[in-house]
Parts: structure tokens; sequence; C-alpha cells
């Protein structure tokens, strides 16, 4: 015992009194030295600024505040996915355009997904031509700016394509496609649009006010695929008691599809096409050269980012992982979806969904083709007119930051769930 | 002898028979086509359509690029000499190449440009290949101060001055390090920024006096076309790896307050699009410097593209620092090395080369965003392009420009990702 307190007493060393000089040298001080000098020297930094906006916003008479979002507006927002007009408020204008940036992130999403997931696993296929196409395809679209292919896409949208005019006459010089249901001018592209007999009329929810018919699709939609999920897991746990797994697609179908027909037909829904009267198209839905240039810019263009993600997630796996399935009686179909699927989609997820998180930030680029997103209403045309520079940026900044925060937690949420669970 | 197998049967062959060549359909070109390209029904109707897309793409665009003009003073010009033939006109990059190359820049001074390009490539070349001299970095050091004189002229004082002050920071790290390491990164940041505040003005006015030596001014406005997209590109790129590793390593920190600093700056400004920072530099700048100063809308360009990139550039060298085994940062411990000794001689060395891809990629991204600055009205290509169209001569004329500007921003990326292929390679230090 007294030995080992001995030891103990000669070991530890006297604990030297603090001195000045320790700040410099000793390391366990230092730190503290440094963040003190930068804390201060970013302080004084910011108080600069902040001294300079102040003295400046009272030099040009303005104050800081936010109630020009209660004015009119007093300018016309082309595409209006809610009610708006040039009357309503500077606010409300912004709320458009922050759904039209919605809208086109999440058009763009899904068209980017769609061809990069197919260019990317045919860029692996040992089809030699296939496989060329695809590389020239990603490296072309990889290789020059967004901007450029959008603008490019408005040109083809604006000067390649028929006027309405074009498609009238016994023999007219363009006609429109798929059965006479889509129509594609020079004045955007007219699509067939679902409508209903029966009308269920509007809710109104602050201040969007959504169709019923709409939203009760939806939630139609949203409980079919909770109940499936029901009915897949509950055939799991069949499987996992009796190890004979119950077949259960046709009852999938029935519960996701079934329903919503039954509802359309109760509703009465119909396709409106677009026909041609006057100088214009009329009917259908209307998505305008803007929207279209900015989809096919941004989804072709992050589809070939996504392609490489693809490519490279389905290289990660190493062929053990393959061989190994194969060893275990398992067929190609399972082992793609039950081995190597689930490892790629690891890889894959997290670079996709910051390339959503890419495809979201560029929309801010449909100035250059008169898209009327975030970036242009906020932005710019209310920005313009109330000389409220410093608000509305600082707003429109704030917005962008919620949206990617948004998207890069629900990906730190995925990372967590499918990270290897490693002893 | 009955028994012997010769007299049993009627023949024997006793020599081999020569080697046949295998089957027509499994040798040469027809075992390439089916092995590649018809292996399968769904392979096959997969090449049949690659064939048909390639088919109508070469029908749609090849008789036109084959029938192209290029000598014309303007479209309508163009379209005599087809002569209701379809063609591109090409005739229109002969006709504004100076434009789209530089912009408005004088045309008598083109050759600075020019030699700031052909010193570029000097610079950069011991930084690419490892070959070279070493003797030659001391050049690509003083490159951004002869670029700059290049291409706004000038007083040749004023980035002498400049490099004074990181000579003055170098001084003063050299003579302070004898009392403290900390002492002199402190001095060697201070130095250099008072000498800036302080002494350059001086220093470059009584100079300028006494020995007026400098190029003609050329103003930012004059810049324009692929010269501003290599200024603000080849700026930004070089300054977002320095700025970016620091943000990385301020991320790892063990410093909350340094940290949390580099966090908040790094999600801010991954989270927002470049085109909002663009207009804050375009806009707002004026709100948070001192009344009545205005400074080089290029230059606050440079600054805004450089803090964006630098951002994204933390983020791929933090994956690379996360990658390396725990066992790197314990051994170069075990060795006695200080923070900064085992950050360069260890840490970064294999960090950065494990993140050569994603940092590639940033620089990629970058050069192609520096086509946003058409947004707050500086005539990049894009840019150009509008205004060219805008002419009377060239009215309408949309595919050739868009052709050309892509094609030269596909040289610039395509060639830089082929360079990063060649790196990785290089560097690659694994068992094959």
């Amino acid at each position: 015992m007294s030995t080992t307190s001995d030891q103990t007493t000669i070991s530890t060393p006297p604990k030297p009194a603090f001195r000045l000089s320790m700040l410099l040298y000793d390391q366990r001080y230092r730190s503290i030295t440094i963040q003190v000098f930068f804390l201060f020297m970013l302080m004084l930094g910011a108080a600069w600024l902040i001294d300079n906006t102040v003295n400046n916003l009272r030099a040009l008479g303005k104050d800081f505040s936010f109630a020009f979002l209660n004015n009119p507006a007093g300018y016309d927002i082309n595409q209006r996915p809610i009610e708006y007009n040039s009357q309503m408020t500077h606010g409300r204008a912004a709320l458009v355009g922050f759904l039209n940036t919605i809208i086109l992130a999440v058009l763009a999403c899904i068209l980017a997904t769609v061809l990069g997931v197919i260019a990317g696993v045919l860029r692996l296929s040992n089809n030699w031509i296939v496989g060329r196409l695809m590389t020239v395809y990603v490296e072309v679209f990889r290789n020059i700016p967004t901007l450029l292919w959008i603008i490019i896409f408005g040109a083809i949208m604006t000067e390649a394509m028929p006027a309405p005019s074009a498609f009238r006459g016994d023999t007219p010089a363009a006609s429109m496609l798929f059965n006479d249901s889509v129509a594609i001018t020079n004045r955007g592209v007219y699509v067939p649009s679902i409508e209903f007999a029966r009308d269920l009329g509007t809710l109104t929810i602050g201040p969007v006010s959504p169709d019923i018919s709409w939203l009760l699709v939806f939630a139609i939609i949203a409980v079919g695929i909770v109940a499936n999920k029901k009915l897949i897991d509950h055939a799991t746990a069949v499987q996992n008691a009796t190890g004979v797994r119950p077949k259960t697609w046709w009852k999938s179908i029935l519960i996701l599809l079934g329903p919503i027909v039954v509802y359309f037909i109760a509703l009465g829904a119909h396709l409106e096409y677009p026909e041609l009267r006057g100088f214009n198209f009329a009917g259908g839905t209307h998505m305008r050269n803007s929207l279209i240039a900015m989809w096919l810019g941004l989804g072709i263009y992050t589809g070939a980012f996504v392609a490489e993600n693809v490519r490279s997630g389905i290289l990660a796996i190493s062929r053990g992982q393959s061989e190994a399935a194969f060893a275990l009686g398992l067929q190609p179909g399972k082992t793609m979806r039950l081995i190597i699927l689930p490892q790629a989609l690891r890889v894959i997820i997290p670079p996709l969904i910051s390339q959503y998180l890419n495809i979201t930030k560029n929309t801010s680029l449909g100035l250059a083709v008169g898209y009327m997103d975030l970036r242009s209403t906020l932005g710019g045309i209310t920005i313009n007119q109330t000389g409220r520079e410093l608000e509305g940026m600082l707003l429109m900044m704030l917005i962008y930051l919620a949206i990617s925060l948004t998207i890069s937690g629900a990906m730190n949420v995925y990372n967590s769930r499918v990270k290897l669970k490693e002893r | 002898m009955s028994d012997v197998h010769a007299q049993t049967v009627a023949y024997v062959r006793d020599t081999m028979l020569p080697e046949q060549s295998p089957p027509l359909t499994e040798k040469g070109a027809i075992k390439w086509l089916r092995e590649n390209l018809f292996s399968g029904w769904f392979n096959t109707v997969l090449t049949l359509l690659s064939l048909l897309v390639i088919w109508y793409t070469l029908a749609a665009i090849g008789p036109w690029l084959l029938n192209s003009v290029w000598n014309a003073g303007s479209l309508s010009e163009c379209r005599r000499i087809l002569d209701g033939t379809s063609g591109a006109c090409f005739a229109v990059i002969n006709d504004r190449w100076h434009q789209l190359l530089f912009g408005f820049y004088p045309p008598a001074l083109y050759w600075r440009p020019v030699l700031a390009l052909v010193l570029l490539f000097v610079a950069l070349a011991p930084v690419l290949f490892f070959a070279l001299p070493r003797k030659m970095l001391i050049f690509s050091g003083l490159y951004p101060f002869v670029a700059y004189h290049l291409l706004w002229g000038g007083s040749v004082w004023l980035p002498i001055s400049a490099v004074l002050g990181f000579v003055a920071g170098y001084v003063a790290f050299r003579l302070l390090s004898r009392i403290s390491a900390l002492v002199a990164v402190f001095g060697a940041v201070l130095a250099p920024v008072l000498w800036w505040i302080f002494a350059a003005g001086a220093f470059d006015s009584t100079m300028s006096s006494i020995l007026p030596l400098g190029l003609d001014f050329v103003r930012s406005d004059r810049f324009g076309g692929f010269l501003i997209s290599l200024v603000i590109g080849v700026t930004g790129i070089s300054l977002s790896l320095p700025i970016g590793i620091l943000l990385a390593l301020g991320r790892q920190s063990d410093m909350v307050f340094v940290k949390s600093v580099c966090v908040i700056f790094i999600e801010f400004i991954r989270g927002v699009p470049l085109i909002t920072l663009l207009f804050t530099a375009s806009l707002l700048l004026n709100y948070f410097l001192p009344p009545g100063t205005s400074f080089d809308l290029i230059l606050r360009v440079i600054i805004m593209v450089t803090l964006f990139a630098s951002a994204y550039m933390a983020e791929v060298i933090r994956g690379g620092l996360a990658a390396l085994p725990k066992g790197q940062y314990e051994a170069a411990d075990a060795l006695g090395l200080d923070y900064w000794k085992a950050q360069r001689l260890i840490i970064m060395p294999q960090a950065l080369k494990i993140s050569i891809p994603g940092i590639v990629n940033t620089f990629i991204g970058l050069f192609k965003d520096t086509t946003l600055v058409v947004f707050i009205g500086l005539l990049d290509p894009v840019g150009l392009s509008n205004a060219i169209r805008a002419s009377t001569d060239w009215n309408g004329i949309y595919w050739e420009l868009f052709i050309f500007i892509g094609a030269l921003f596909f040289i610039f990326c395509f060639g830089i990702s082929r360079y990063s292929m060649y790196l990785e390679r290089k560097l690659k230090t694994d068992h094959k």
C-alpha cells in the first residue's frame, strides 16, 4: 500500500503555477488564446459590417422592415399554381414563386433520376454501342454549363418548334402527338389534363386554397401505400413464422390502384384534350416554354451526374457479393434485388440526394428563360420595385437555406438508418 | 504380333492434324458483333435503337454542319451564300472571334491577355507535372501579380507593393518564430495587413512619382468573353483550394468556437444558390462597406465565387480526412510532430490524394458556374451570345454560337477531368 502511494506521489508532477507565458507555450492554454484572438477579430469584423450597414441605410433614408411584403405587388406572374393577380401582395407573389421553384425542382428531380438510372445502368452494359452512346451523353452534358443547356433548350422551344398556326388547315405543317393529345408549339407544350365532372369545391388553408378533389386523390394514394406496407410486413411475418411467403402481388395492386380507380369513376374523371381555338391552343394543361426549358435543361444535365453516381454505386459492390449469392443458390433476379441493390443503394442515395439539392439550387437560373421562380419574383421584380435589396435577399437566402437544410436533414436521417452496423 | 494396335485397325494416323481456324461466326468482326451488339434479343433491340438515334442525329445535324458558311459579314449574307439550302453559319464565330475571346478589351492590347495565358501554362506546369524543376514554383508564386499587371495594367508598383506585403509577412514569420510558433503565425498575418493598410499606398505613389513604369490601365468593364471566364475560374480555383483546406481543418478542430464558425459558414454557403451570392456581391456589398467605397465588380465576383467554391472544397477535403485511418494521426503524434507538421507531412498528402476526384469536380463546377456572372451584367461568353444576337447583323443566330461556347467549355472541363485521372493513376501507391 505504502509503495504504491509513494509511486503515485513520485510520478505525479507538481502542478505548476499559472504563468502568463503559458497562454503562448502551453498546449492546454494555447487553444484558448487562439480562440479568443479569433473571436475578437470576428466580432471586430461583424461590428464593422453592421456599423457600415446601419450608416448606409440611414444615409439612404431606409429602414429595415419586411412591411413591403404586405404591399400590392403590381406585377403579373405567368405560371400560377395558386390564385394570384397583380393586386395581391408581394408576399403572395413570393409564395407563388416559391411554389414554382418547388414544382420545377420536383419535375427535374424525377427526370434526372429516371435518365440517370437508365444511363448509369446502360453505361455498364456489355453492349458496346449503347455503352459508348451513354458515355457521350454523360460527358457532353457534364462538361457544359447548365446555364448554356437551359438557354439551348429555351431556344429549341421558341425557335425550332412550330407556331400554333402550323397546326391549322387540311394539310397542316405540324401535327399533334399521341393521337391528337399533345401539342408541342413555340408557345409551350399542351398536354391533356384530368378534370372532374363532379367538383368537391376548394378548401382554404391560410394563404392557399387547394382543390378538395385533388387533396383526396393524394390522401387515397397515401393510405394505399401505408396499407400496402402493412400487407407486405404481414407477408414477411408469415414467411418468418412458416417459411412460406403468401402471394401478395394481386392484393398489392388492388390496394394501391383499386380505391383510386373507384374514386375517379365516382367523380366522373375524364381527360380534357387541348384544342386549337383561334390563334392558340385551349384546354388541357399548358406547360410554358420557360418551364419546359428549365425542366429539360436541369433534368438532362443532372441526369448525367446521377448516371455517374449509379454507375459507381453498382461498381462499388465487389464481385464476391454476387458470387456469394449465387453460391447460396439465389437466382439472378433475387441476387439483384436482395443482395446487390440494397448495398448499391447505400452508395448511390447520398450523392443522389445532393444532386437533388443541386437541382433545387439551380432552379434559381430560371431568370435566363423567364421562369417565374422565387429568384425572379421575390429576388427579382419585388426587389426592383420596392428597393428593399437587403430584406429581399435575406429572406430569399433564408428560404433557400431552409429548403437545403430540409433536404440534407432527410439525407442525414437516411444515412444513419442505412449505416453499416459494425461490431 | 497381332495385338499391336497398328495391325488390328485398318488405319492409324500418326501425325497431328493442323489446327483449324475457328468457324466464321466465332472470330473477328462477326464474333465481336455477336458478343457485343447482338448477344440476345434485348441487346439487339438496344443496338438497333442506338443506331436509330445515331442515324437521326446525324441526319438532322450532319448536312447542316457540312454545308456551313465560314466567311460572311452578317446572317443575311450567310443566307444569300447558302441560297435556300440548310446550313450552319459559323461565319459569326469568324466575325466575332475577338469579341468572344476578349470581350471589349482594347484590340491593340490583345497581346497582354494572350501573354498572360501563355505564362499561366508556364506557371501551372511545375504544379501539374512533378518532373519539372522545383525552382519554377517561384514563378508560379509570382504569377498572380504578373497576370494582374498584364490584364489590368496600371502602375507596375501596385502589384510589387502587394508582393512586398507577403515578403513582410515572411520576414515577420522568420524573425518571430525564434520567440514562439504561435506569435510567428500572428506576426505573419498582421505584418502584411499592416503593410497593405498603412505603407503600400504611400510606397506605390512615391515609387510611381520617382519611376513611372506601367502598362495602359484597362477598366474591368472592358473585360468579357472567355477572358472573364478564365480570370474568374482560374483565380477561384487557385484560391478555393487553400481556403477549403483551412475550412476543413477548422471544421475538424477541437476548438469549439473555430469549429462552429466553420460549420455555419460552410453550411450557409452550401445552402444558398451561387446566384444569390452573386447578387449580394452586386447589390448588397455597397451596404456592407463604408460609404463611398466602390470596388471592382469582377473582384467582388471573384471573392464570392471563391468563397462559394471553398465551402464545397472544404466538404470534399473533410471527406478525404475522414477516410484516413486513425492510425495515421496517431502515428504522426507518436513521431512527435506538431499539428501543422503532421498535417503537412502526413495527413494532407494522403487526404488530398483521396479527394482528388472530388476536388477536380469542384474545380469543373466552379469553371462552369462562371457563366452565372451573366446575371449581374458581366459579358461572359453566354452574355456575349445575347449581345451578338442583339446586333442587326447577327439577329436570329442561335445554334452556331451555342455550339462554339459549349465546345470551348467542353474542351476545358474534359481536359481537367482527364488530367485528374492521370494524376490519380500517378499518385496511386497501393498494391495493384
